[in-house]
């Protein structure tokens, strides 16, 4: 066994258990915690197979924004645990059929002879030079790049419509309008008057 | 996997005998070791001062004299306040989350010490140089804000709380203008790499990329200003309001540590600025070939860790004069300026510089 067994075993053995403990452990808080390491350590897991852009941008993205924002809202929601609990074993024939359906797919995917996946020679590593980061962008610019933009305007048109759903007109609100605000010259705003000063009174 | 003379490499000659009757892995681990104090000692001994020098030149801003107590002039004052934080007692709050009330500070320090491993120092001085640093060092600091929000939220106070929603969505929105503003100087280094970067822009003065990338460069530091939570983007503490912010149930060490965390990040922030727009370790006078040839002086004029000294300390002045200076931003305003005054800068330029380089002659400019 050499050392990157040992890593990838101990790092492997750190996602699986916080992986189940997201689904398990009572406090919601805590359970998208325990998602955040499960993505760190999947990052970890693709920096052994010499994927570093990947594994960073895995970082950065869902690590860094989506998990925080996640985060956000489970923190200010207040979830009465019991009462989440109470559907477990009402829901529990569904949810172990679903289960044991993805199981199978996957099994059927990875085990069959007709991908090919299990005949893969092992995948062929570079050297401390090599670029992943180069390759995977003139890779996604040339060969992929009409999925990648369809991606990409797809992800735009998300972006539009969650806004356009959010935005609601209410009067009442005040807002600044910064350029009104800095035009501002104190003579709009101050009149100098002159008052004669008053005589004292004999 | 690193070989030996990699992992020697800019450690002093005297360190390579001393080592060989190690078998090669301990070799390794123990020149890495050895790097990594090399890196921290100053890192952290630049944070203990930069508290004192904060005090000092506040201090001196607004006319008075600073901590003159403990030392000649003030300056064993650093020292005195790690002792105290060390022998305060830590509180921990009633109903408070104990385990994560812990692991926050934890988890704020970290990211911000690890961030220095790619960092390079002088042309091959650096721990790891990894292909994709820049993305590495994105990466590191978008985890800081966790420690943030956990603290808040493991507090059980509503102040703490506050704090953390507020650090959060300013992190969060100022990340965003700071990668677009990477994405301009990845498109003129063409690389991600640190070292090379810095390499790219050697040649004097105006070679560096604060001249071409200009709104880039102003754009960063600013936005590096508000993820580091300083003035005048310090809402997440925001004392007149919430009294602390995130913080306000931490004491003693734990506390000491956010406020490591805090003082390692604005060093960070200053350094990769300096790195990234003014050439880093590179002189301002290279290239002027008669001014580096002089005797004696012309080393002080010659590239060297000086020069990425003096451009940090600059960029960490530019840090304490803000908060002398400016009041602090409202939230909204906060928003406003990273959502559609950062982001539509740095979008715009990055559309003039691929126009520039693809379709104009002036594309040089950028390189």
């Amino acid at each position: 066994m050499t050392f990157e067994h040992i890593v990838f075993y101990a790092i492997s053995l750190i996602l699986l258990v916080s992986g189940l403990l997201v689904v398990t452990v009572k406090n919601p808080v805590k359970a998208a915690l325990f998602l955040i390491l499960c993505f760190v350590s999947g990052a970890a897991l693709w920096l052994l197979l010499e994927a570093e852009f990947l594994a960073l941008t895995l970082i950065l993205v869902y690590v860094g924004a989506v998990m925080v924002l996640f985060l956000f809202v489970v923190m200010m929601l207040d979830i009465n645990i019991a009462e989440m609990r109470e559907g477990f074993v009402r829901y529990l024939p569904v949810g172990g059929v679903v289960a044991v359906l993805m199981m199978l797919e996957m099994a059927m995917i990875l085990a069959s002879s007709k991908t090919g996946l299990v005949e893969r020679s092992h995948p062929v590593s570079h050297g401390a030079d090599y670029s992943n980061t180069a390759e995977i962008g003139s890779v996604l610019y040339t060969d992929y790049v009409y999925p990648f933009e369809i991606a990409s305007v797809l992800l735009v048109v998300a972006i539009v419509a969650a806004i356009a759903l959010t935005m609601r007109k209410r009067p009442q609100t005040k807002k600044q309008t910064p350029s009104r605000q800095i035009a501002t010259r104190a003579g709009d705003r101050l009149r100098m008057v002159d008052l004669k000063s008053e005589k004292k009174q004999p | 996997m690193t070989d030996v003379t990699t992992a020697l490499a800019w450690l002093p000659d005297f360190i390579e005998p001393l080592l060989t009757w190690l078998p090669i892995w301990a070799q390794i681990l123990v020149s890495s070791l050895l790097k990594i104090v090399l890196i921290l000692v100053p890192v952290l001994l630049g944070v203990m001062y930069l508290t004192f020098a904060e005090r000092k030149i506040i201090g001196y801003m607004q006319v008075r004299v600073g901590p003159n107590r403990v030392g000649p002039r003030g300056w064993l004052q650093p020292i005195a306040d790690t002792l105290k934080f060390l022998t305060k007692e830590v509180i921990l709050p009633t109903n408070a989350n104990v385990y994560l009330f812990i692991i926050a500070p934890m988890l704020s320090l970290v990211p911000a010490l690890a961030a220095w491993a790619v960092v390079p120092f002088l042309d091959g001085w650096v721990l790891a140089d990894i292909d994709a640093s820049l993305l590495y060092i994105l990466a590191l600091t978008s985890i800081g804000v966790y420690g943030i929000l956990v603290a808040g939220w493991a507090s059980n106070s509503k102040y703490a709380f506050l704090g953390a929603m507020r650090a959060g969505a300013q992190v969060v929105a100022y990340e965003i203008a700071m990668g677009f503003a990477l994405v301009g100087v990845l498109m003129a280094a063409g690389s991600l790499n640190l070292r090379e970067i810095v390499l790219h822009q050697s040649g004097g003065l105006f070679q560096w990329y604060w001249l071409p990338l200009f709104p880039l460069f102003v754009v960063y530091f600013i936005s590096g200003v508000a993820e580091t939570n300083r003035a005048p983007f310090d809402v997440a503490e925001g004392e007149s309001e919430i009294v602390a912010g995130f913080h306000v149930e931490y004491s003693g060490i734990a506390f000491a540590l956010f406020f490591l965390a805090e003082y390692a990040n604005m060093i960070l922030i200053s350094t990769l600025t300096s790195l990234l727009f003014l050439g880093g370790w590179l002189s301002p006078f290279d290239g002027l070939d008669w001014l580096t040839e002089l005797p004696v002086i012309g080393l002080l004029f010659g590239n060297g860790l000086h020069w990425l000294l003096i451009k940090i300390s600059l960029f960490l002045l530019f840090f304490l004069w803000f908060r002398a200076t400016f009041p602090r931003y409202r939230y909204d305003q906060i928003m406003r300026l990273g959502w559609k005054v950062f982001i539509p800068v740095t979008l715009v330029w990055i559309l003039v510089m691929g126009f520039a380089m693809f379709y104009t002659p002036f594309g040089h400019w950028f390189h």
